[in-house]
């Protein structure tokens, strides 16, 4: 551990945890949740370790609260999350659409676990894959995030700091039951200040300060509280002075920014990992669990003699969906596993429409799927 | 004479955003007044406005957040005071105030009202309670008294009210009074007050909502709120909280209920930061 108590080393820790640190390495200083399997650890560890870095962990009634909680810390210029599952992650969708209008950095981690309602808490699932799209009302963009190992629930928590330092956006983490709880070595190692993202503070005086005029980005610089600003910010539809204007022009100027500050970014904010697409004419589109083990399925596919490959999705929102129409011209046909009955799968059918044929391979949750079911699909597309 | 007059139009017009007004109030509505001592009350405190955070949620109250000239945040329906929390726990530097309605802290904020009391967060609520849902065109809510009509209760309410402060001090708020906004000074003082004290201070607020509860129920222009007020309220300060539930006959006692002393959830935090620093140093 180095000095400031941030951790620093190689671990045997499990997926939950090792979000914890990569939150503490993030420079993360405040947590607000409320316990739920199989996000538990996450609350857990921040109990046990932000203390120790002078941070504060506040356990919470609902995940109503939380949710609130992370958005009030974030104005006092901390860096703050919330960790759970379906069930709190559906109460937090009016709250989260709140981060969104108001700009607020922050990240949430939704471990996800099979459902509708209570579904089967302990187990696996992708359930929420479009609710972290789609889930708060109106219209907005979001960015989301799919780890799928401990390593990368370090290291993309990191990252979701940073995207949601430097968009103003809540970042979702869109882990699952599998990676969050799966034990695994994790290498972290010390975080230099210049690979932390920090949100742009106004420049200029007080007195001028308008807290949702944009800078040529459309990113406004974001002033914290206590600091004399005496800003005000509303869930309101609200002009550049952050005042409430009920208008459909007004509408129309801020609804646009929030998406295309998001939109036009795209390049910087979308990740994604390729394995052997060059001479591809299957392409396996998979994320977090489904990923892994569909990489096994794709090396089985090659040891047939099948020109496989895997586009493992590492943003799910933004969507990639550049890049899946440029492969759509080169394959016959995409195998998209998901653990949900098709949810991202929409999309690359969206993206590959007319040009390549899309394959769902559905597993309803509780377990991951079988790489034979992954294989049997990819040579399917083949024939 | 004049000049005291101009003096304290100043200093009042420096907490509020001018530029915002007119307001969207009724004419007669009691949340004008309320804001009114609430900003005499920063000035007598003392309190540096550049520290002072403004919560609110969603209402005709809670609009309170974007008329004055503070940091100040107009939250969601119900859920000022967790979003106050994390101002607090952020920042405990700041003097955070919520100001929201009887709806947004009672029904769909309750639960976040009797877990921050719990807490003794260091913080001061201000409900202004008029009866009834305004914003929304004047349902009744969980402090509408007994029988009386509203746009959801047209046959009478059937429902029992919350006492209100009875509930908060019980839950462990730390400082509980409740005035009318006929009752400007003691309200003003009684702010002031409750943003010096540290921890969880409580301050119900009735005032008159014309529009919508008056006209229901007999009282079709402010005048006759406060009218109603001069008449039926009892100072009683130091009144055990668990006898001043309001029925719409009163009386209706107000003054200072609670004021008593408790670590804040603050000091609680520095109690686990503390510890977990000495387990780094062994
Ligand atoms: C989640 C949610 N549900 C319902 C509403 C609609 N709504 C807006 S204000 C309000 C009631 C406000 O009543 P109160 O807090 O007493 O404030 P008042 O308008 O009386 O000052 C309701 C139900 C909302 N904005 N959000
Ligand atoms: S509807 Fe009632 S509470 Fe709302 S502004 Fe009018 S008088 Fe005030
Ligand atoms: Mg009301």
């Amino acid at each position: 551990m180095s000095e400031n108590g941030v951790l620093c080393g190689t671990f045997f820790m499990n997926g939950d945890v090792a979000c914890a640190e990569g939150a503490i390495s993030a420079g993360c200083r405040f947590f607000a949740g409320y316990p739920i399997t199989p996000a538990t650890e996450v609350a857990e560890r921040m109990s046990e370790r932000l203390p120790y870095v002078g941070g504060v962990y506040v356990q919470m009634e609902d995940e109503i609260a939380s949710m609130n909680a992370v958005l009030g810390a974030s104005w006092t210029g901390r860096k703050a999350m919330t960790a759970t599952s379906g069930p709190g992650f559906s109460l937090m969708m009016e709250n989260l659409g709140l981060g969104v209008m108001l700009e607020t950095p922050c990240v949430l981690a939704n471990v996800q676990r099979a459902g509708p309602s209570t579904g089967l808490p302990t187990l696996v699932g992708q359930g929420d894959m479009m609710q972290a799209r789609w889930g708060s009302h109106g219209s907005y963009e979001i960015i989301a995030l799919v780890p799928s190992s401990p390593q990368e629930m370090f290291d993309l928590t990191i990252t979701a700091f940073n995207l949601s330092e430097r968009y103003r956006v809540p970042v979702l983490m869109m882990s699952d039951e599998a990676v969050g709880h799966m034990s695994e070595k994790v290498v972290i190692p010390q975080i230099a200040p210049e690979e932390l993202v920090n949100r742009r503070r106004p420049h200029g005086g007080q007195e001028q300060y308008l807290p949702y005029k944009p800078d040529e980005d459309l990113i406004p610089p974001m002033a914290i509280v206590g600091e004399g600003y005496r800003f005000h910010v509303t869930g309101l539809t609200h002009d550049e002075r952050g005042y409430p204007a009920m208008t459909a022009e007004a509408q129309d100027q801020l609804v646009r920014r929030l998406a295309d500050k998001i939109r036009l970014n795209k390049k910087d904010i979308i990740r994604y990992e390729e394995v052997e697409v060059e001479d591809a004419e299957v392409i396996v589109c998979a994320y977090g669990i489904s990923a892994r083990i569909a990489r096994l399925a794709v090396r089985q596919a090659r040891a047939e003699g099948m020109r496989a490959g895997l586009l493992q999705l590492i943003t799910v929102w933004p969507f990639a969906e550049d890049r899946i129409r440029e492969l759509a011209q080169q394959v016959k046909a995409f195998v998209v596993p998901e653990i949900n009955y098709g949810q991202i799968v929409l999309e690359v059918e969206r993206c590959a429409a007319g040009k390549a044929n899309t394959l769902l391979v559905a597993h309803m949750g509780g377990s991951v799927h079988d790489p034979q079911t992954i294989l049997q699909a990819i040579k399917e597309a083949v024939r | 004479m004049t000049s005291t007059t101009k003096v304290e139009e100043r200093t009042l017009d420096s907490l509020l955003r001018l530029d915002r007004l007119p307001h969207i109030w009724c004419p007669g509505c009691g949340i004008g007044p309320a804001v009114g001592c609430f900003i005499r009350a920063v000035e007598d405190s003392g309190l540096n406005p550049d520290k002072i955070a403004l919560v609110s949620g969603i209402g005709c109250t809670g609009r309170v957040a974007g008329y004055v000239k503070l940091d100040s945040f107009h939250t969601t329906h119900g859920r000022a005071l967790p979003f106050a929390t994390g101002l607090n726990l952020g920042n405990p530097d700041l003097n955070v105030v919520v100001f929201s309605g009887d709806g947004d802290l009672l029904a769909i904020g309750g639960n976040h009202l009797i877990h921050a009391a719990r807490r003794n967060m260091d913080m001061t609520i201000i409900c202004l309670n008029n009866f009834n849902y305004g914003m929304t065109g004047g349902q009744m809510g969980p402090t509408t008294p007994l029988d009386a009509r509203s746009n959801t209760s047209p046959y009478g309410n059937i429902e029992y009210p919350f006492n209100v402060p009875y509930l908060v001090a019980a839950s462990g708020a730390t400082y509980v009074a409740r005035w009318t906004v006929l009752h400007a000074r003691q309200l003003e003082w009684s702010i002031a007050e409750a943003m010096i004290k540290p921890g969880f201070s409580f301050i119900e607020v009735l005032g008159p909502c014309p529009t919508l509860y008056g006209r229901m129920n007999k009282q079709p222009k402010g005048m006759d709120t406060m009218h109603h007020y001069q008449e039926k309220s009892v100072v009683k300060n130091g009144a055990d909280p668990k006898d001043v539930g309001i029925t719409a006959e009163g009386p209706i006692v107000v003054g200072k209920f609670v004021d008593i002393e408790r670590p804040t959830f603050w000091e609680q935090c520095k109690l686990v930061i503390d510890r977990a620093q000495a387990k780094k140093n062994e």
